[in-house]
């Protein structure tokens, strides 16, 4: 995990609670309360999602939930925002395949 | 349902200036906000504000998101968040989304100050996992202390490239290049500075040709441009960045201003579509005002005061607490007075031009869409 500590400005990160989750079967620790997209990125991970039609990588892009192209399955609902989606113990999030699991039954 | 006298949509500067002066002078007002904070993107702002005291000129940008916040509190705003804004009928009815389901509110008055969506920029590989927003990253490194990458390139030298720039090099990233299209840097030359000092090279006349990379950004192709904006292809230059930030420019959010009849008209100066208005915020609908990067893009410090001419303009069409009508149109005049002020300077100017224009040629057919 890669979080900013010490900062110029904004100082020394106070104390965090930290949770853990699950990102596609890989257990990550993230900050509770902060977006999924944040957890993903101070964790290394990139790609959120591949897309539907031509199977392209996509990852965060605007950040304020405007977009759309960071949406990941979150405990088996697939299209959340995770750029604005807290991050909760336990969360299982997977990287999304087109419209996701449950639509495409698997397949992509 | 509940009833209102005004509700104020989005949080930012604007919103919550309007929201606080229309509460100051008695009216009941709600504000709602589709994120989880409010304040909009005032406290991803790190650095100090310019201006004078009255514009809290010294003062960084989320201190002054505190202040706001703490003034509406006080003054008993009834404050919404995770509400999206979906429907606005002419009876004064909003329909918001929240908590997985809708819910109904009424006012006699509606300010929109839903803010601007940043733009983009097409180039091939610029959908990569890595090519993202300027404000992405802002928000990313000064809300969150998150680095969303380690070697960046920034698109765009105008204030918000330059400040994420410095604010970048703040957090420990590195910056390989920003990357501005015209001649000349198009941001104030205090925060150019700024990143000059921080060693950060800023390549004038270039544009990205392409981002390349298997499942994310590996490498960027920068290009010189010619004098018709034409691609110099014999002067590529490759770097080895993980992350491009595009800071090119923000587009007005005017969804629900159409979405509500407002007629929107076109100005390039103040960031494309907008709802027309007229000197206090008024739209071509009766009940609608607007206020902030909505009612034109400009910065965080006229956003708010405009949102706080708006707040009072709604009051007085309102008609409430009439045995203060002398000390709101005082008010309302200084916050016009303050405005002209923030106005001024070669970027300022323009933009006091094309309000000015706005007004002058009134909501007329040929200058809509």
């Amino acid at each position: 995990m890669a979080y900013i500590k010490n900062h110029p400005i904004l100082g020394t990160m106070e104390k965090k609670r930290y949770v853990t989750v699950t990102v596609d079967g890989r257990n990550i620790q993230g900050i509770e309360g902060e977006p999924i997209a944040a957890a993903l990125l101070a964790n290394g991970i990139r790609v959120f999602r591949y897309t539907q039609k031509f199977k392209e990588p996509r990852g965060l892009f605007c950040g304020i939930g405007q977009c759309t192209d960071c949406l990941m399955e979150v405990d088996g609902v697939p299209n959340v925002k995770t750029c604005v989606t807290p991050l909760k113990e336990g969360m299982i999030i997977k990287t999304q395949r087109g419209f996701g699991e449950e639509l495409t039954n698997g397949k992509l | 349902m509940e009833n209102y006298d005004v509700i104020v949509v989005g949080g930012g500067p604007a919103g919550l200036g309007a929201a606080i002066e229309a509460a100051k002078f008695g009216a009941k007002t709600l504000l709602l906000d589709e994120n989880m904070k409010p304040g909009g993107q005032l406290f991803k702002q790190i650095h100090k504000f310019f201006g004078s005291k009255e514009h809290y000129a010294g003062i960084r940008g989320y201190k002054i998101g505190e202040k706001l916040l703490q003034e509406a509190a006080d003054l008993h705003v009834t404050l919404k968040l995770n509400t999206r804004v979906w429907g606005i009928f002419p009876d004064g009815v909003v329909t918001a989304y929240c908590e997985k389901q809708s819910m109904k509110f009424r006012a006699e008055m509606l300010i929109l100050a839903t803010g601007a969506s940043e733009n983009v920029l097409s180039f091939p590989g610029c959908s990569l996992p890595g090519v993202i927003t300027a404000g992405a990253a802002q928000t990313m490194v000064n809300l969150y202390r998150v680095l969303p990458g380690r070697r960046f390139v920034v698109v765009g030298s105008g204030n918000v490239g330059l400040i994420v720039t410095y604010q970048l090099k703040q957090a420990g990233a590195d910056i390989l290049a920003v990357v501005e299209a015209l001649p000349q840097v198009t941001g104030y030359g205090v925060h150019a500075a700024k990143v000059k000092r921080a060693g950060v090279k800023i390549l004038l006349g270039h544009t990205v040709k392409e981002a390349r990379g298997k499942k994310e950004l590996e490498q960027v192709v920068l290009c010189k441009l010619g004098k018709n904006m034409e691609l110099l292809k014999e002067s590529e230059l490759i770097l080895e960045a993980d992350t491009v930030c595009l800071a090119v420019g923000l587009s007005p959010r005017v969804e629900l201003a159409a979405l509500s009849g407002c007629r929107l008209v076109y100005s390039p100066v103040l960031g494309g579509m907008l709802p027309w208005h007229d000197e206090n915020m008024c739209t071509t609908n009766p009940r609608i005002l607007v206020a902030g990067d909505l009612a034109g893009v400009e910065e965080a410090s006229t956003a708010l005061e405009e949102g706080r001419l708006a707040g009072l303009a709604a009051v007085r069409k309102l008609g409430i607490n009439l045995k203060f009508a002398a000390e709101l149109e005082r008010e309302m005049g200084q916050i016009k007075a303050r405005l002209n002020k923030l106005r001024q300077g070669p970027y300022g100017a323009k933009r006091q031009l094309a309000k000015k224009e706005l007004l002058s040629k009134g909501p007329v057919k040929e200058f809509c869409l």
